[in-house]
């Protein structure tokens, strides 16, 4: 059982906050959707935590089962656990998705010790079977000339392989039409259990149809300003994010 | 004060004085055939004369001048072969030269002789076959900035390898030749001479290395690749020489008719390096496909010029040159795509991407075009750029450390040439050898 802790966190890009205090607590086992309008904070929130250099927390602190990761580099993160599904996942010529993630495997494992290379094909292709990827998929370049599609389930197969203790998701619902929504759903869904805690950062409420959430943030202006069930989505589909505005807006008056 | 006045014959000759010239000439074989023997005095004479690159020569731009030294050399005795790091695929026959000497060989199979293959020196070809190594031996005139250097080259050649695939022969593993150069301050100078006949097709590999990586060597090389109508040839090089030598390699490509080659030449050694590569497509539907691929680590200097010549419509030629720069080297690339009046519909590339490892380093990059039909597709670019930082965010997002996720980008920067390859393992033991070497 872990848990990931987020503690009044305040993110800057150069001089501009982004984040203004943000406290969240995510367990093992729990699924948490953070919704809200574009430009809030979400995605520089799930980039903050992963440790990208541009973005600089200013105050607050992440913990990983009660340790902070924040004096960590983005590798040494990821190897503790987190793992940042991206919205706009890099192309990577030359470098083919087998490789990729060898060498993601290898540096998971202690110095002078090598991959038993067979074990790994025979993981990685199980894993693929299990998301329904073609097995040729490994082949190609990481990302390289792929469909929004085809990038996303390249995230999820990552994430299989990589069994991290906690998933930010960032939009990993944009740019996909039904049917790859519903095979990323589908791979989500089959990774959940007591072993995996997961943060869904959407926009919209139709990521949520597939991966129903225990836990719904709206963010705002840098903030969660308002916490639910399942159905706050539902609501919030319902009622759009000028509700959120104008109750806050009132609150304030 | 001009050139001329400053220029005593012992500062345009260096170390190639016309005693070690005439030392040289007499240790020739006399059966060899008066028209090379002579041809040989005559570039010795041009050598003698014609005078050094300068800075202001515009084939020269950007190399550095000062570090071409024809001094401290010499021409070594015969020496045994060092052992090779095997690429790792077996050949069909094989060629080991030491200082310009055959020292082992390997022997093409009973049937492959039988069936008109020739793999030989080039001394024993210029006495057997003399008509067929006359029409193809240097007889394409320097075009890219060293007379000087041809000159000395012509006069020094000694030995080297002569291969010939006869018409509608196919040699499926590669045909091996290594040379190496042996000594502190050896000079070397070796050939290849590659012939394939119509729809002929073989791979060439050459190696190119030291025995010491300390050695302040020199070595001037050329290779003729003369590939015949409806022919395939696939050559590849790797120039391994020392790092403290200074080395002037020079190619020159002949494709005819709907004739094919795929050339990839592998930079790592020397601590100056200059590589001259012509491609002639001198009937329709030639392609010559010109690859390199430069492993530049600190205060290595690499300097590439290129020809890309189409002399007949329909021709097509395909360039992509990538460098890695680390430390404090330094590459130049200088590259002119040609296309004559009559060479309507050519279609030319020309690429240069360089990768800057390091803040120290310097990339100077001078594409050319000079089109003179006017129904052409020619488009030719230089790049250079450092790792992607948001591509190396996404590698370390995975566990990845900072210095393995540049690693994996460099390789998959040179992957992109290396999977040009048509022949899978030639790609595989490739990526081995440089990554190895990337490693190192």
């Amino acid at each position: 059982m872990s848990q990931l802790e987020i503690k009044d966190l305040h993110v800057s890009i150069g001089e501009k906050p982004i984040v203004k205090g943000l406290t969240l607590t995510i367990h093992s086992g729990e699924v948490h959707a953070i919704m809200g309008p574009n430009g809030t904070g979400k995605s520089t929130l799930s980039k903050a935590i992963a440790g990208h250099p541009d973005y600089t927390i200013t105050s607050g602190d992440v913990l990983l089962d009660g340790a902070s990761i924040l004096g960590q580099e983005a590798d040494e993160r990821a190897r503790a656990g987190i793992f940042l599904a991206f919205q706009y996942p890099s192309e990577i010529p030359g470098v083919s998705i087998a490789n990729f993630l060898r060498a993601a495997q290898q540096a998971r494992m202690a110095e002078g010790e090598e991959l038993d290379a067979s074990a790994y094909y025979k993981r990685l292709y199980s894993k693929m079977d299990l998301l329904k990827i073609d097995r040729k998929f490994t082949s190609r370049s990481v990302n390289d000339g792929f469909s929004g599609g085809e990038k996303k389930r390249c995230e999820i197969l990552q994430m299989a392989m990589l069994e991290p203790k906690f998933a930010l998701m960032d939009e990993t619902d944009s740019g996909l039409d039904i049917d790859a929504l519903r095979i990323v759903a589908d791979g989500v869904n089959t990774m959940r259990g007591p072993n995996l805690g997961v943060l869904l950062i959407t926009h919209y409420q139709r990521l949520l149809d597939h991966i129903v959430p225990d836990h719904v943030h709206v963010m705002y202006d840098g903030r969660i300003v308002k916490s639910g069930d399942k159905s706050l989505a539902l609501e919030l589909e319902a009622k759009g994010y000028d509700w959120i505005k104008k109750e806050l807006a009132a609150s304030a008056a | 004060m001009s050139a001329s006045t400053l220029s005593a014959p012992a500062a345009l000759v260096g170390s190639f004085t016309p005693e070690v010239f005439a030392a040289h000439l007499a240790l020739l074989p006399p059966s060899l055939p008066t028209w090379w023997v002579a041809r040989k005095r005559a570039a010795y004479a041009r050598f003698a004369s014609l005078p050094m690159p300068t800075r202001t020569d515009e084939m020269w731009r950007f190399s550095s001048i000062g570090t071409l030294t024809l001094d401290g050399f010499t021409l070594a005795a015969a020496a045994a072969s060092i052992p090779l790091a095997p690429i790792g695929i077996p050949e069909a026959a094989r060629l080991v030269f030491a200082n310009g000497r055959l020292v082992s060989r390997e022997l093409l199979s009973t049937d492959l002789v039988a069936r008109g293959v020739i793999v030989d020196t080039l001394q024993n070809a210029l006495v057997h076959h003399d008509a067929l190594v006359r029409e193809h031996l240097l007889a394409q005139p320097p075009k890219l900035g060293s007379p000087k250097f041809a000159a000395l080259y012509e006069a020094f050649l000694a030995d080297g390898a002569f291969i010939y695939i006869p018409r509608d022969v196919q040699v499926e593993l590669p045909i091996g030749v290594c040379s190496h150069a042996i000594g502190a301050t050896s000079a070397v100078f070796p050939h290849t001479l590659v012939v394939l006949a119509e729809n002929a097709r073989a791979t060439v590999i050459e190696y190119f290395g030291s025995d010491d990586d300390t050695s302040a060597q020199f070595a001037a090389g050329v290779n003729d690749l003369y590939v015949g109508h409806g022919a395939q040839l696939t050559y590849i090089g790797k120039q391994d020489w020392s790092h403290r030598a200074l080395s002037i390699q020079s190619n020159s490509t002949v494709v005819r008719r709907d004739a094919r080659v795929q050339s990839l030449n592998l930079h790592l050694g020397a601590r100056q390096a200059r590589h001259e590569s012509l491609s002639r497509l001198g009937a329709p539907g030639a392609f010559s496909e010109m690859l390199a691929l430069t492993v530049a680590e600190a205060g290595q200097e690499f300097d590439q010029r290129t020809l890309q010549i189409h002399e007949a419509p329909n021709t097509k030629s395909d360039l992509l040159y990538k460098n890695a720069l680390r430390g404090t080297a330094r590459t130049i690339f200088s590259g002119l795509i040609v296309v004559d009046p009559d060479a309507q519909k050519t279609d030319a590339y020309q690429s240069n991407r360089n990768l800057m490892l390091s803040d120290e380093a310097e990339a100077c990059s001078l594409p050319g075009l000079e089109i003179q039909a006017n129904d052409v597709r020619c488009t030719h670019g230089a790049t250079s750029s450092r790792i992607d930082p948001e591509q190396e965010f996404y590698l370390q997002s995975r566990g990845i450390a900072k210095e393995q996720a540049d690693e994996l980008l460099t390789f998959g920067f040179f992957e992109e040439v290396l999977a040009r390859l048509i022949d899978h393992d030639l790609h595989e033991a490739l990526r081995l050898l440089i990554q190895t070497k990337f490693k190192k």
